[in-house]
């Protein structure tokens, strides 16, 4: 078997091309900022953007046009408040940014019907809501057993799914710890997978713990190996989240012409990730996770 | 208020904040042994206070997939590091709403909004139209689910009148009444939102008419200055409650211990 390692250039260069469904998930959690940068130095275009809370990485992706369409759940500033060029495409721009929106359990139910390769999931959901009339991709079924009528989301299947995790092997056998949010299904759903991680490790490592893997290395294309990737989400164990940068954001996105100075300075005026952590020498200081470690288990027989 | 040499507790006590107040109201909601769905911001004050007080087995989710939570630190966010280490299980979100919040397991569920109506249904998605709103809010996440599931819902929010229209703009989460039609009618698992806790005073559901009612006062408020701030003509229920001040342990834990940056209590 090959090794599947590769630079987050040539992961995006070969597996996001225009017009495509991409998710970069992660709840809060390992959320890869330094995929979505990426993906937008190389200006990718008419992209479907998916994910539960589209966070400041999409809101990033919609200023900078990579955005055609937003599926989503929760698009806020968790912990902060809004996310301006989200607001802005929606409320002010000609046409607006065209969303399809759900709850979160209606979006975790599309990635599970997604990874299970069916064509809907059910829910007891929706009823009395109006989010039914705002989406007509929410609709209900007959249940055939009990009679009773069901909430029905169709399947998510994006055409890239990209997951952060703390560790993988040079195949993608991921293992992930701390929020597991819905990356499991996001990756199972897609047509292809990139795993990025803290940390590339060797096979040994993830057979001493199975229990652990979240990601099988057989659903994915492409490793690549991006320390503090996830910044100023977080990776637990490996660094905190930024929440100062998360608070920052409210005034950076409410005004377009700091927004787009920020993406200057800190995306297209970057080559890669380690550029960026270059131009940041503080973060590690600041935000390094201290050590608590776990004590393991006995998995003999 | 009337005692001559009150201790100094008590003293302290008598100045608090409307934050500080809705907190310690909200805790007072948590008895022992419940299985709570976090929010973050006062919500996560309230139960936090009320794990440090009345509730030490109280049980909080959150819908990151937290269970049996134990944040050493104040949340900022809903998916924070402090929530996972030390807590009892983590799961993915597919195992929270399924397993945990479908299955009937949430018996409290707390939702905010920018927008709570007559019936407890509450707007977090847009103020204006759907299609071009004047201000597009984040949206459902959890909340949708969570006021149709939660054997009970505990509403907090500031009182003011835009905030508390006869009909939200957009109906994100489910309260008593959905134009017109009862739960019951609609098939929905838990009870609902039961009170609303404001800044002046609690709000609760009356059983007959399924509209949220007056029934309690906090210190110092009149009757007109909760109407004032209600967009539909308000019951008010004839034996009205008043609520007590924060305790002196109550206000010492939300300052000292929760919320000493005072990020959400400010």
């Amino acid at each position: 078997m090959h090794s599947k390692v590769t630079s987050m250039r040539e992961a995006i260069a070969a597996h996001v091309h225009d017009g495509d469904t991409v998710v970069i998930e992660g709840f809060t959690h390992l959320i890869c900022f330094a995929a979505g940068h990426e993906i937008i130095r190389q200006r990718r275009r008419d992209l479907t953007i998916a994910r539960l809370t589209p966070d400041l990485i999409y809101d990033q992706m919609i200023a900078a046009g990579c955005a055609r369409k937003l599926v989503f759940s929760w698009a806020g500033n968790p912990g902060a408040g809004s996310l301006g060029a989200f607001r802005r495409a929606v409320e002010k721009e000609t046409p607006p940014l065209e969303i399809e929106e759900y709850s979160h359990f209606g979006m975790v139910a599309r990635m599970s019907a997604g990874a299970a390769r069916l064509p809907f999931w059910t829910m007891r959901n929706y009823m009395g809501t109006d989010l039914p009339k705002a989406n007509p991709l929410i609709r209900t079924v007959t249940c055939p057993y009990t009679g009773e009528v069901l909430a029905t989301v169709p399947a998510l299947n994006p055409d890239v799914t990209i997951i952060h995790a703390q560790r993988a092997d040079q195949f993608g056998n991921a293992q992930v710890w701390g929020l597991l949010g819905v990356q499991k299904e996001a990756a199972f759903a897609s047509k292809r997978v990139i795993v990025v991680v803290e940390e590339l490790v060797d096979q040994s490592v993830i057979r001493a713990d199975p229990n652990r893997t979240l990601i099988p290395g057989m659903i994915v294309a492409a490793v690549v190996v991006e320390p503090w990737g996830c910044h100023p989400s977080y990776a637990q164990g490996y660094y905190d989240r930024d929440n100062d940068f998360y608070v920052a954001w409210e005034d950076i996105s409410r005004n377009p012409a700091r927004l787009e100075a920020y993406l200057q300075e800190f995306v297209y005026g970057v080559t890669d990730r380690a550029a960026y952590l270059r131009k940041q020498p503080e973060l590690r200081d600041r935000l390094a996770a201290k050590d608590l470690i776990c004590a393991g288990v006995n998995y003999g027989f | 208020m009337a005692s001559k040499a009150a201790p100094a507790a008590d003293q302290a006590a008598a100045a608090y904040s409307p934050a500080e107040m809705m907190a310690a109201v909200a805790a007072r909601e948590l008895a022992n042994g419940e299985v709570v769905f976090v929010g973050i911001g006062l919500p996560n004050l309230a139960c936090n206070l009320a794990r440090a007080l009345q509730a030490p087995d109280l049980v909080l989710i959150y819908e990151s997939g937290a269970v049996g939570a134990v944040p050493e630190r104040l949340p900022v966010s809903i998916g924070d590091p402090s929530l996972v280490t030390g807590s009892l299980m983590v799961c993915s979100m597919a195992d929270v709403f399924q397993l945990f919040l479908q299955n009937g397991k949430i018996e409290v569920g707390f939702l905010g909004g920018a927008q709570v109506d007559r019936w407890g249904n509450i707007n977090t998605t847009v103020i204006g139209s759907y299609d071009r709103p004047k201000v597009r809010l984040p949206g459902s996440g959890g909340a949708a689910e969570i006021a149709i599931h939660a054997r009970r819902v505990v509403i907090i929010s500031r009182l003011n009148a835009r905030a508390f229209p006869a009909e939200v703009d957009f109906l994100t989460s489910p309260g008593q009444r959905c134009r017109g039609r009862t739960r019951t009618e609609l098939g929905m698992p838990g009870a609902g939102p039961i009170k609303v806790i404001t800044d002046k005073g609690i709000l609760e559901n009356d059983p007959e008419s399924g509209e949220m009612v007056l029934t309690a006062l906090y210190p110092g408020v009149a009757v007109a200055e909760v109407k004032a701030n209600i967009g539909w003509p308000l019951q008010v229920r004839p034996q009205l409650g008043l609520v007590a001040p924060p305790t002196g342990e109550e206000l010492r834990q939300l300052r000292e211990v929760l919320d000493p940056k005072k990020l959400f209590l400010g």
